[in-house]
């Protein structure tokens, strides 16, 4: 069980979110302009790192807000994003 | 009896209870285990092998145990319990095993129940290890201290639980125990700020040749049976040990009245004390000597030790290999292990900062009374493999270990999964560290490098109906109802997401297919009505809310008008149909948006994940309003009849109420939304108002239908009726593979707008193949045969036994009859649009049915019924 901190609710046990994949992914501001190659690496292409990841989480079962919270993908230490 | 007079630190002598254990009752004591109660009444084996059938008895005393298991027959039952840990109870009745358990059907007689709770420190395990942790952290806050044993000493400013089991460690501080209760267990779900781990030591035995007999038992708990519950377990006894705590349970066993008639110690040198004190109670020593089999008697018990120095008449052989610190719980989350040759165990590696730290034995901390290191020992040197058990509970011996080595495998994991050693119910509790120092020896490895199996949670079984608690029944599943349930709750009913809907409406003896029948009827040719308040509905206010429906959906939408209303699709950034559904611009800046009963809640997510992450400054809220309103669909060529007779003061005729538009109206009285919008084909209102004016507008319709034969209708009806114009449903038609124009539905999608979520995808070559699977009907060929749902579509004739047969599609809604009376349905089929008029095989379960490809209306092609 992982406890996240949600900016607006305080620490909440994980059951009370959804997941949201790697942080920082936008969507592209002109998606016709990009090709095949980088427009695949939006949809599909995540980082998957050994260590810190910066991740998005929605507090579904709370606040209904998404937010950005920082885990360590080995540990599972969980930090407010720097 | 073997019951001692006096003693027993955890039975109650004033208390005797009656167990039957296979219809043979025994007399026991409140306080005592099933295990103590067998060995007090001298029960000779507990159970069989599970493949080999050889008869086996208590080895251990607690979560060790790898042999008793029973089938547990009263208060409902529960298979495999281990008899170690089974508190008796008056009237407690089981049936001993071979290794297997039954699965019991019948409905649990206790409520088990969840308790969530926190703490800034929690302590597993109460010995002093335990207790002096909890002592020590008091000054804390909330402190607890739990153990698995009967009942625990206050302890001043801490919580203590007793008969608590804890069953698994996460991250971030979760524990989770079971609490054994009278009236049902109690699964807690503790938030603790640090944990300490004082969960003790288990002993682990020594492999020999037909040592897995009744008779043979672990030392140090074949002492406890003695101090805890006065039972001896044996009379004339021989001690094989390998460390100190071993030759201290020898001296208890002795001093309690077991005659011990030899100790064989596998090190070279035992202490003085121990030396001494054998020394004065007359009991020989053997060092550096080893048991090298034990004989049986006609029931299979020990009756004889076969040792290397010689052999000895007994009824008892008690074994000691060493202490395997409880490292279970520490190693849940990932806390990492390391072989200690001074403890001649793993023990645990806790880093400073840990919120998890290890005390007492199950650090690897030595019990009372040990002078000398303990030897690094596993098995006997000599004996037939295929009678050297390593795990009895799953029948695994050393031959299978080397049989497993002689594959080629080397990797504990591996030879865990090739042997199936450490998989039983004990999930290695006994077997585990034992084995691993055997395949050490077979590899000629270090027992540190060869590493232990991955230790998950559940650290002991749970049952389902513990773990289901009070969620079951009525309570496993919230139910949704909508506001006019009662009146139709007659009508058998369809899941649907969450909801209960009404299937369909049979009359008295009345068939389903023959009721859809009647039901399609009365809507094709006079009116139906249906309860269609379970439609998802969300309220989206703002000024920027036309921006964001261009962007979610294919078609353009900011030009829509107040009172209009327009269908749209939605698609994932990947191209793909997500939903499907209508949205009504209400006002300038409020717009009502419907979707599929079951996806209303994924849609809901959706516009607001899109809304807060990408597009912040768009000025709107979305609000859920599906519980608001109820909705009666009024379907039918009569159906602006039943409307105007409902609602005097709406004009209903085609040129002042349009397709597609809606109005605010007194319906029965009832302020009320009424949109003219179709699910079938057919000219159709849908009237909304207030949810709890639903039963109320029901009512209504029916009465001024009445005079037209309106009839109730269900969801299959619904679904015939819209199969029939070719309107997919999301997630049965589609699958997460079909995007608009797959469905024919390029109608849908906006060549205007510079993006909409989905439209790059759309633009791969990929998604503009035209051989994709389109959405296409189907018709039996001889008009009569039924087509199944989820079939696979071949071509005609194809040999169905020359594997593999290549698939062209397959069936995604199959229906006995249209309007026609004749079966038809709808399927995704490769190049579909170029097949029509094609003949291909449907093939369910081997059977194929000959079919016509055709277009996916089947009814009013030109869509001439709309307006009535």
């Amino acid at each position: 069980m992982i406890r996240v901190p949600c900016p607006h609710c305080g620490e909440r046990d994980e059951t009370e979110f959804h997941y949201g994949g790697e942080a920082g992914v936008a969507y592209p501001a002109d998606p016709g302009a990009l090709d095949d190659a980088a427009w695949s690496s939006y949809l599909f292409v995540r980082a998957n790192p050994r260590g810190w990841l910066r991740e998005r989480w929605f507090h579904g079962a709370g606040c209904r807000r998404w937010f950005a919270v920082e885990r360590h993908t080995v540990t599972d230490e969980i930090r407010s994003p720097s | 009896m073997s019951r001692l007079p006096t003693g027993g630190t955890r039975i109650d002598r004033s208390r005797p209870v009656t167990v039957t254990v296979d219809g043979t009752a025994i007399e026991a004591y409140a306080g005592d285990t099933l295990a103590s109660a067998m060995l007090a009444a001298r029960l000779p084996l507990v159970g069989r092998g599970v493949y080999s059938g050889r008869p086996r008895g208590i080895v251990g005393v607690g979560h060790e145990e790898p042999n008793a298991w029973v089938q547990v027959l009263s208060r409902g039952g529960e298979p495999m319990v281990a008899a170690t840990a089974l508190e008796v109870y008056d009237g407690l009745a089981v049936e001993r095993l071979a290794g297997r358990g039954r699965l019991v059907l019948a409905d649990d007689e206790v409520r088990h129940d969840a308790l969530f709770s926190h703490w800034e420190v929690v302590i597993v395990g109460g010995g002093p290890a335990g207790r002096a942790a909890a002592a020590a952290a008091v000054d804390e806050g909330r402190v607890l201290l739990l153990d698995d044993r009967p009942a625990l000493e206050p302890l001043d400013g801490v919580s203590t639980m007793a008969r608590t089991t804890a069953t698994g460690l996460y991250g971030h501080g979760r524990l989770v125990a079971v609490q054994r209760r009278d009236g049902g267990d109690r699964l807690h779900h503790l938030q603790c700020g640090r944990v300490v781990l004082a969960t003790g030591a288990q002993e682990r035995g020594l492999a020999v040749e037909d040592g897995d007999r009744p008779g043979v038992m672990l030392a140090l708990a074949a002492a406890s049976y003695v101090r805890r519950y006065a039972v001896l377990p044996g009379e004339r006894a021989v001690a094989w040990v390998a460390h100190d705590p071993g030759l201290r349970a020898v001296l208890d066993l002795a001093d309690a009245g077991v005659r011990v008639l030899a100790v064989l110690d596998v090190r070279d040198r035992i202490a003085e004390p121990y030396a001494d004190a054998l020394s004065a109670r007359d009991i020989p020593v053997h060092l550096g000597a080893e048991v090298v089999g034990t004989a049986g008697d006609a029931d299979g018990r020990v009756a004889r030790v076969l040792t290397s120095a010689g052999d000895v008449d007994a009824d008892l052989l008690v074994v000691s290999g060493g202490m395997n610190p409880a490292v279970q719980l520490w190693s849940h989350p990932g806390g990492r292990t390391r072989w200690s040759d001074e403890v001649a165990g793993f023990v645990p590696v806790v880093p400073d900062d840990s919120r998890v730290t290890v005390v007492g034995a199950a650090a690897g901390e030595r019990l009372d009374r040990t002078y000398l290191p303990p030897a690094t020992r596993f098995r006997s040197s000599v004996g037939e493999p295929e009678r050297i058990f390593l795990d009895p509970h799953r029948d695994a011996t050393l031959h299978d270990l080397r049989r497993a080595h002689a594959a080629g495998l080397t990797s504990v994991e591996h030879v865990k999964r090739f042997t199936t050693i450490g998989t039983g119910a004990d999930q290695g509790r006994g077997a585990g560290v034992l084995s691993v120092g055997v395949l050490a020896e077979e590899l000629g490895r270090p027992v540190g490098e060869v590493g232990t199996t991955t230790y998950r949670p559940p650290y002991v079984p749970l049952s389902f109906g513990l773990l289901a608690g009070r969620n079951r029944g009525q309570l496993s599943d919230p139910v949704r109802l909508s506001q006019l349930h009662d009146r139709v709750a007659h009508a058998p009913m369809e899941d649907v997401g969450q909801w209960k809907r009404p299937w369909y409406f049979p009359a008295p003896q009345e068939s389903l297919d023959d009721a859809v029948a009647r039901e399609v009827r009365s809507v094709r040719n006079g009116v139906g009505m249906m309860d269609a308040s379970t439609l998802g509905k969300i309220l989206l206010q703002g000024p920027d809310v036309g921006v964001l429906l261009d962007r979610v959906y294919t078609n353009l939408f900011s030009t829509l008008k107040v009172p209009q209303v327009r269908y749209g699709v939605m698609c994932g950034p990947d191209g793909m149909v997500i939903d499907d559904g209508t949205t009504a611009r209400l006002s300038e800046t409020e717009w009502l948006m419907s979707t599929t009963t079951g996806n209303a809640a994924v849609v809901l997510d959706l516009l607001e994940e899109w809304h807060q992450t990408e597009w912040p400054e768009l000025d709107l809220t979305m609000t859920s309003v599906t519980d608001q309103w109820s909705v009666v669909a009024i379907a039918g060529p009569a159906s602006r009849d039943v409307v105007a007779a409902l609602a005097p003061g709406l004009d209903c005729s085609a040129e002042a109420f349009g397709f597609m538009e809606w109005r605010e109206a007194m319906v029965a009285g009832i302020p009320a939304r009424v949109m003219r919008i179709s699910f079938s084909g057919e000219l159709a209102f849908e009237v909304d108002v207030p949810s709890w004016w639903g039963a109320a507008l029901w009512d209504a319709v029916a009465q001024a239908g009445a005079a037209y034969g309106i009839t109730p209708y269900g969801t299959e009806t619904m679904h015939v009726l819209r199969a029939e114009k070719g309107f997919p449903i999301v997630g049965q038609d589609t699958d997460g593979t079909v995007t608009p124009y797959d469905l024919g539905m390029g109608w849908a999608v906006s060549r205007k707008k510079a993006d909409f979520i989905g439209k790059r995808s759309l633009a791969r070559a990929d998604a503009q193949r035209p051989d994709r699977r389109h959405l296409v009907g189907l018709v039996p060929v001889d008009g009569s045969s039924r087509i199944v749902e989820g079939a696979q579509l071949v071509a005609h004739g194809a040999d169905l036994t020359a594997f593999p047969v290549p698939m062209a599609g397959h069936v995604t809604s199959a229906y006995p009859a249209g309007h026609d009376g004749r079966p038809f349905a709808l399927a995704l089929l490769d190049a579909g649009r170029d097949r029509i008029g094609e003949v291909l095989d449907a093939v369910d379960d081997l059977v194929p049915v000959p079919v016509r490809v055709t277009g996916p209306v089947s009814y009013d092609v030109e869509g001439a019924r709309r307006d009535g």
